[in-house]
């Protein structure tokens, strides 16, 4: 290959409420429906839908910690454009929230008597709630 | 004929609106400007959407899918979004106007209603119209979940073939000062075609690309349901802002107006008492 390949690329979070990101980063690390994908710039162009899971990027050395709850991802050689449902930084997310609406899923998950429908409300409700307390651990760290 | 003490107590009454309606002025504008800053937030988002199904449905040798199905118009869906509150000039009365000619021109044994917003549901509840839901107080803490119900329940009653179309009827964003009604089709989605002279980036696709329409499709609705429920917001606060700058105007012109009656008519009864005496003294002189 005779180009060499560029150092850095763009990286856009966006959620129908906000951007919650938008900058020049180094490599990024996505939670794609079939598993982590990791995203260094000059990527070939690529399309995914996501699941809620942690994003990892780095910028100017550091790495950065994002929750996102389930969207899209399009990843052209010079940018990321994450759409997300929901999407919060690491320092954002309240812990102490989630953990409740973690416990408050569990709940729900034990018992029987509710419908498929709650329970797959339930189900969703708990893999935000770990989702963000994975992303949130990152921050501390 | 109006006394003094009428119209000193009519002064006070209009002072006293007149500080009612001029906070409303100030919250809405306070609130209108958030709400046009979260048009713009919902901006980026809707774009790159639009962007990106454009460029999945480019791809798709057919596009097929139950929210493009086009069928028979039998039965219509119009989604009336008013507001839930009074106090903001014409903007309910216009869309509910709108809503009645629509009804007319369509028929009303065809087209059945969801209304947003509690002046709508007011209005049509008592008449006969078919009301398949009601959505109400979802303005004052309006974000993205309720428009993912609404796209959810529009979503559902299409594909259960429940309706055959549906149209939004809501109040359009312009400017501060105007707000237009507008009747925009939701469903069935028009064909989406990649942008002209744009040549295709070549993806890898991690799912088949029908599958990532698919799953794209809903998302998309309820974007469009969220821009809808954000512009009307906004041009609710808007009218209101408007109606009640006027009134204050009118507030302050009726004041002035009684004032300078309250002026003369106690000019007029100093100049009746000072003749009284005078004309009594002089009675005595001769």
């Amino acid at each position: 290959m005779a180009d060499t390949l560029p150092i850095g690329t763009q990286l856009r979070i966006v959620t129908p409420e906000r951007e919650v990101v938008e900058g020049e980063i180094s490599e990024v690390s996505i939670p794609g429906k079939g598993g982590y994908l990791g995203v260094l710039p000059g990527h070939a162009p690529l399309l995914t839908e996501l699941q809620p899971g942690d994003l990892t990027y780095r910028q100017d050395g550091l790495d950065f910690h994002v929750a996102i709850h389930c969207g899209f991802a399009e990843v052209l050689p010079d940018r990321v454009i994450i759409l997300a449902d929901a999407a919060e930084r690491a320092e954002e997310i309240d812990v102490e929230r989630a953990e409740r609406a973690r416990r408050r899923a569990e709940e729900r998950l034990k018992q029987p008597s509710e419908s498929e429908e709650e329970m797959r409300e339930a189900r969703e409700a708990l893999r935000r709630a770990i989702c963000r307390l994975e992303t949130a651990r990152h921050a501390k760290a | 004929m109006a006394t003094l003490r009428d119209i000193r107590r009519r002064i006070g009454s209009i002072r006293n609106t007149r500080q009612i309606t001029r906070a409303m002025k100030v919250v809405a504008a306070s609130r209108l400007r958030h709400a046009q800053e979260r048009i713009f937030s919902a901006r980026p988002y809707a774009n790159q959407m639009m962007a990106l199904l454009q460029s999945v449905a480019g791809r798709l040798e057919q596009q097929e899918h139950p929210l493009l199905a086009r069928r028979a118009e039998n039965k219509i869906l119009l989604v009336l979004v008013t507001a839930d509150r009074g106090l903001c000039g014409a903007f309910n009365a216009n869309l509910i106007r709108a809503a009645q000619s629509y009804l007319e021109e369509y028929g009303k044994d065809r087209v059945s209603l969801v209304t947003v917003g509690r002046k709508g549901r007011d209005f049509f509840r008592r008449r006969p119209v078919e009301i398949v839901s009601e959505h109400v107080n979802v303005f004052r803490y309006l974000d993205f979940s309720h428009a993912q119900k609404l796209a959810r329940e529009l979503i559902e009653l299409y594909t259960q073939e429940s309706v055959d179309a549906i149209d939004f009827l809501y109040n359009e964003f312009k400017s501060v000062m105007v707000q237009q009604v507008k009747v925009e089709r939701y469903l069935p989605i028009e064909p989406i075609s990649a942008p002209k002279g744009e040549f295709l980036v070549d993806y890898i696709y991690e799912q088949p690309p029908a599958d990532l329409l698919r799953a794209l499709l809903p998302r998309y609705m309820e974007v469009e349901a969220f821009r809808a429920l954000l512009e009307s917001q906004a041009a609710e606060l808007a009218a209101r802002m408007t109606a009640m700058d006027s009134a204050t105007n009118n507030a302050d012109e009726l004041m002035e107006t009684l004032r300078l009656r309250l002026n003369r008519l106690r000019q007029a009864a100093i100049t009746k008492e000072i003749i009284e005496v005078v004309s009594g003294a002089q009675a005595l002189e001769y």
